[in-house]
């Protein structure tokens, strides 16, 4: 007993999640996270316009490896974030009780869901261009096929309610088809996004091939969704805020970012998935080639 | 002869004969010259060159790839292993070509190509150090008559970029200091701008610029700079063009670009080797440089040799490894396969 | 140093990783039971060591098994989400991985093949079937035109019956789409090569597979006869020769039985002028040689452009002399036992009519263990279509080489064949490839490559070597009602 008296905890720091490494933001600025009832729970880093910009250049950088990858690979690279994360349930439990109020059981009901929402789009990373590419029977002796490609850098402003289910459900299907992401997390909820990047640290993804930055979206949104070296952009973060979401969709337009506009109402995460989260930051190639001897 | 069926009937040419043993490089080439007069119709122009290497059968890249790998996949083990851990050390170009080597670094480097091992003297001493031009002297004075060679870099290495006469010079300077063997490097950017002739005459060039006092010749290995060339189409051409001209060695790299040595590049151009005998009669050698640290690597490279040329290039006058860390590992392997404990880099003499 | 011999020493694989028990039951309902019938031995083909005692499942041991998978079915697997199912298929290719060195030294040792293929094909493939399959079978509504997200049916109780050439491999191509699409399995492997699929029998009790699901049940010929014949199997997946297929789709004929077969071939492997010359002497080995021939894709007829014939047959037989032949579990071993006394002699009697109708043969030269059943990778020169050994399987490591001289001639003697299973091209022109490949009437064309197999991709021949697809999105169709039959007509 008198060690329980004694004994402090050693309390843990969040950091981004950048590159495959962990860094404060560059700013050396913080904000505090509370629970539900707004008791202090811990500091969480508040990413800047730069912390931004660097994760859009680890997420460049890694792109060409990450695509490079056979799809078998990428789906047994996911599968595997899902073992890691289902050895980690515990703490996204608690995690979950604190930061979205939930009872034990509802918690663990969203963490199950969240591994196999994650199993259900590795399993798709080697069929994805089975079921959207297709040989096409042109009128001539040629041979044309149509495979999917990803389309680049995917910036996601992933949700601010369901802070560990809906963060998987925005991140894989992004990165299950090859392109890589960077990703503000829930602003108020940020926890277990910073505890999935240890997942995702821990596990086989290459470092860049998902970059997550916490803190308020007017530092970052606005920069992601300018950059030149952003391919696609993903408001469904920004559900319910129409005004803001049409002046990032503007500013995509610029280089004719693939846009992904923000919803009404947060959807419900519970259902599955159609495809159209992977379809939307797919290219479509097809290939001309003449048949004869 | 570029205008024939090509390729057909290559193998059932001319069988092999017998190469010249490595202290004979002073004797004339009576080959070099007969297969010079062989090629004169294909050498003859641009065109008839270009047609030539053009009509070289393709290398599909991922098969070349698969065969490198599955051929690395091979367990050379106990008495196989040893073997090969010696035969590598005694094809080890041991180099420095760096901007700070200085007379006591490259004669350091001597000491340690004729004694690897100083604690073992049945350790076998390495092929050659190899230096640049201004190096060679110093070289060739402390290597003395261990029969360890000196070979220089020349023609403007590592670039190439430099005229014609500068290259020569930068050559016959090299032999002048006692170079046994020279290293050139093909002007890639004429390659690459299919000016196959202008790469071809220049090695003629250098080949006569090897030309000593003493009516020998300096032997000659060629460096493609693979990594520059990138397909493996256009090392296999490469390696023809230099054949053709009288390249004695057919190397891969500087060690300056990367990738340097590959097992794939390595593989296209033992094949090349391999054919250019079974055509010609002439044998000619292989030196993949760069990347090549390991003994594991080494060995791998060995089986390649094995089963691609075949055991008669298992012979330091006809494959040689240009490497510099490669040395102590081949020499950490060898102590632990004859006291059975792992070694560490504080055993082994750091040069 | 001059005129040295790199002789490689010898590198066995250990094989203290694997456990053969004495004698083996059969797996029925999630246990190993005793069979009511005899038993038989499997031995090892490189030293015809007797390995085990193996239960020959009779026609009562074959109705146990049936119902285990019946009631498994309408029980458990069949009403199972598919996210579920899924979970446990994930599980067992993890659980192939994990154990991987065990299943490559023991397929080895009872199938005689090299330890290098079972490590770096035989067992990975078979782990990525079920990683593959594993993925479907939450995602079956997308698998077929057609099929609503309640479309999706299994069909039930499969029976399923393996060669002995892939053992663990044919076993995955089997088992991992029907347990994907909801089915459940009985399964028996061939008779010379029970053990993997028995070790993987202890894999499915180790992802605590709910009993029933897979059932194994080990025997020959009659026990196959029982299990096809069986009234409670809903689907026949037979790997096989044409022969015993041709007898399956005569036993099920008027039954609701739905059947895939996937038989024998003689495929074409065709060599023309442009081609890149060493790697398609690669190809031509692998073709031929990989697995000792025993392969039904095997590309076993070389066709080659008589311009180049002699450099290629030159190049060829250069690097047979490199093939090493010997025992299986030597790392270094390219082309290991044959996999039979009974498979020998049919390799040595058609091999010796290749001689005396005329064609030429030539081995490599390569010193043959005393004991256990080998064949020296050979070729025979001089073929014509006429002759039997370019028309029949020989399944063993012995290639004809036969010449064309135009496109139209290649095409043609590829075709001149009742089998259709695969065919290999080799060019550096991609529209002749193309073109070839659309003229081939074969389940599979590789160009510039040979005998690549992939989950993903689908496998299967036309004609005699069989109907239906394995592998790939295709595959999963032999395991799903018809999208068009939602229980109208059933």
């Amino acid at each position: 007993m008198a060690r329980a008296e004694t004994r402090q905890s050693v309390r843990k720091t969040y950091k981004l999640f950048v590159g495959g490494e962990f860094p404060r933001s560059e700013s050396g600025h913080s904000y505090a996270v509370g629970d539900v009832r707004g008791r202090f729970v811990a500091n969480a880093a508040l990413a800047s316009r730069k912390d931004a910009r660097d994760a859009v250049g680890a997420a460049r950088k890694a792109f060409p490896g990450w695509s490079a990858r056979t799809a078998y690979n990428r789906g047994q690279v996911l599968y595997r974030v899902a073992e890691v994360m289902e050895d980690r349930r515990p703490q996204f439990v608690e995690a979950l009780r604190q930061g979205e109020g939930r009872t034990s059981a509802v918690a663990g009901r969203l963490v199950d869901d969240s591994i196999d929402r994650l199993v259900w789009y590795a399993g798709w990373a080697d069929k994805l261009a089975q079921v959207v590419g297709n040989a096409n029977p042109v009128a001539g002796p040629f041979f044309n096929l149509s495979t999917p490609e990803p389309t680049g850098v995917v910036a996601v402003l992933a949700p601010q309610g369901s802070s560990l289910l809906g963060l998987v459900s925005v991140i894989a299907p992004v990165v299950v088809s090859g392109n890589t992401a960077v990703v503000a997390a829930s602003v108020d909820r940020p926890l277990p996004a910073v505890t999935f990047a240890e997942v995702l640290a821990t596990s086989d993804v290459p470092g860049g091939v998902v970059n997550i930055l916490t803190g308020s979206l007017d530092r970052t949104a606005a920069t992601l969704a300018s950059h030149m070296d952003v391919n696609a952009l993903d408001l469904t973060g920004l559900a319910g805020d129409p005004e803001q979401a049409t002046a990032l969709e503007v500013e995509a337009s610029a280089n004719l970012k693939r846009v992904r506009r923000a919803p009404a109402v947060e959807p419900d995460w519970s259902l599955e998935p159609g495809l159209d989260r992977m379809t939307q930051v797919l290219e479509t190639k097809t290939v001309w080639h003449p048949i004869g001897v | 002869m570029y205008d024939r069926q090509l390729y057909a009937g290559w193998v059932t040419s001319t069988a092999a004969r017998t190469a010249a043993s490595r202290n004979d490089s002073a004797a004339p080439d009576a080959t070099y010259d007969a297969a010079a007069q062989e090629w004169a119709d294909v050498t003859a122009s641009e065109s008839s060159l270009r047609r030539f290497l053009h009509g070289l059968p393709g290398v599909d890249q991922v098969g070349a790839e698969q065969r490198a790998a599955s051929l690395g996949t091979r367990s050379i083990k106990t008495t196989a292993k040893a073997f090969a851990i010696d035969l590598a050390i005694t094809m080890v170009d041991l180099t420095t070509l760096e901007g700070q080597d200085t007379p006591g670094k490259v004669r350091a480097l001597s000491a340690k190509a004729m004694r690897p091992d100083p604690g073992d003297p049945g350790c076998p001493s390495v092929a050659a150090v190899c230096v640049y031009p201004d190096m060679v002297a110093t070289a060739k004075q402390a290597l003395g008559s261990s029969g360890v060679h000196v070979a220089s870099v020349a023609t403007a290495f590592p670039s190439g970029r430099a005229a014609l006469d500068v290259k020569l010079a930068d050559t016959r300077d090299a032999v002048h200091a006692g170079a046994d063997e020279i290293d050139m490097v093909i002007d890639r950017g004429a390659f690459l701008a299919g000016h196959h002739l202008q790469v071809f005459e220049e090695i003629v060039a250098v080949r006569a610029a090897c030309a000593r006092a003493d009516g020998g010749s300096a032997h000659l290995k060629v460096i493609f700079e693979t990594g520059e060339l990138q397909t493996y189409d256009n090392v296999r051409r490469a390696s023809w063009l230099a054949m053709m001209a009288g390249a004695h060695f057919i190397k891969t790299s500087t060690g300056k670009v990367q990738p340097a040595a590959t097992p794939p590049v390595t593989l296209v151009m033992l094949e090349a080797v391999r054919d250019f005998r079974e055509q010609t009669g002439r044998m000619v050698g292989v030196k993949p440089a760069g990347g090549i640290r390991t003994s594991k690597d080494a060995i791998k490279y060995l089986v390649m040799v094995n089963e691609v040329a075949g055991p008669a290039w298992l012979d330091p006058d006809w494959f040689r490894f240009g490497a510099s860390t490669l040395l102590n590992d081949l020499l950490m392997q060898r102590t632990r396969l004859a006291t059975g404990r792992y070694s560490g880099p504080d055993y082994f003499t750091l040069d | 140093m001059a005129n040295n011999v790199f002789e490689y020493a010898p590198a066995p694989e250990s094989r203290s990783i694997v456990d053969i028990k004495p004698s083996y039951g059969l797996f029925v309902g999630g246990e190993f039971v005793d069979g009511h019938g005899r038993s038989f031995k499997t031995i090892s083909p490189a030293t015809e060591e007797v390995l085990a005692e193996i239960a020959e499942a009779d026609e009562s041991d074959v109705d146990l098994a049936v119902r285990a998978a019946r009631r498994a079915h309408s029980r458990v697997w069949g009403r199972m989400p598919g996210k579920e199912r899924a979970k446990y298929l994930f599980r067992i290719a993890r659980i192939i991985q994990e154990r991987s060195r065990e299943l490559a030294v023991l397929e080895s040792i009872d199938n005689g093949k090299p330890i290098k293929e079972t490590r770096d094909v035989d067992v990975p493939i078979a782990a990525a079937h079920f990683f593959y399959y594993a993925g479907w079978a939450d995602k079956l509504e997308y698998a077929l035109p057609g099929l609503g997200p309640s479309g999706a049916r299994s069909l039930g109780v499969a029976g399923q019956v393996i060669p002995w050439n892939f053992p663990l491999l044919m076993l995955s191509w089997k088992i991992a789409p029907a347990l994907a699409c909801g089915n459940t399995v009985v399964l028996k492997p061939a008779e010379t090569t029970p053990l993997t699929a028995l070790l993987f029998a202890e894999i499915c009790q180790q992802a605590d597979l709910p009993p029933g699901v897979v059932n194994i049940v080990t025997g020959a010929g009659d026990t196959g006869r029982a299990l096809v014949s069986h009234p409670d199997v809903d689907k026949v997946a037979f790997t096989g020769s044409t022969e015993v297929g041709r007898a399956i789709a005569a036993a099920v004929a008027g039954s609701d039985k739905r059947v895939t077969l996937e038989l024998g071939g003689k495929a074409a492997n065709i060599v023309f002028d442009d081609a890149p010359i060493d790697q398609a002497v690669e190809g031509i080995v692998n073709g031929i040689f990989f697995n000792q021939g025993h392969v039904c894709c095997a590309g076993s007829r070389l066709l080659v452009q008589e311009s180049v014939a002699d450099d290629v047959l030159a190049r060829l037989k250069r690097r047979m002399r490199t093939l090493r032949v010997g025992d299986p579990l030597d790392k270094n071993t390219d082309v290991g036992a044959i996999n039979s006394a009974e498979q020998l002699a049919k390799i040595r009697e058609l091999s010796e009519i290749g001689e005396q109708e005329g064609a030429e043969r030539w081995s490599a030269p390569c010193e043959l263990p005393d004991h256990g059943f080998w064949f020296p990778p050979t070729v025979f020169t001089g073929v014509t279509q006429a002759h039997r050994i370019a028309r029949e399987e020989i399944f063993g490591p012995v290639l004809s080489v036969l010449t064309f001289r135009t496109p139209g001639e290649a095409i043609e003697k590829a075709n001149n064949t009742p089998y259709g299973l695969s065919a290999g091209v080799w060019t550096d022109k991609g529209s002749r490839i193309l073109k070839m490949a659309n003229a081939l009437r074969a389940g599979v064309v590789w160009a510039n490559t040979f005998n690549k197999f992939d989950p993903t991709s689908p496998f299967g021949g036309y004609q005699e070597s069989g109907y239906g697809r394995e592998g790939g999105r295709h595959g999963l169709a032999a395991y799903l009602q018809d999208p068009g039959a939602k229980g109208g007509d059933a």
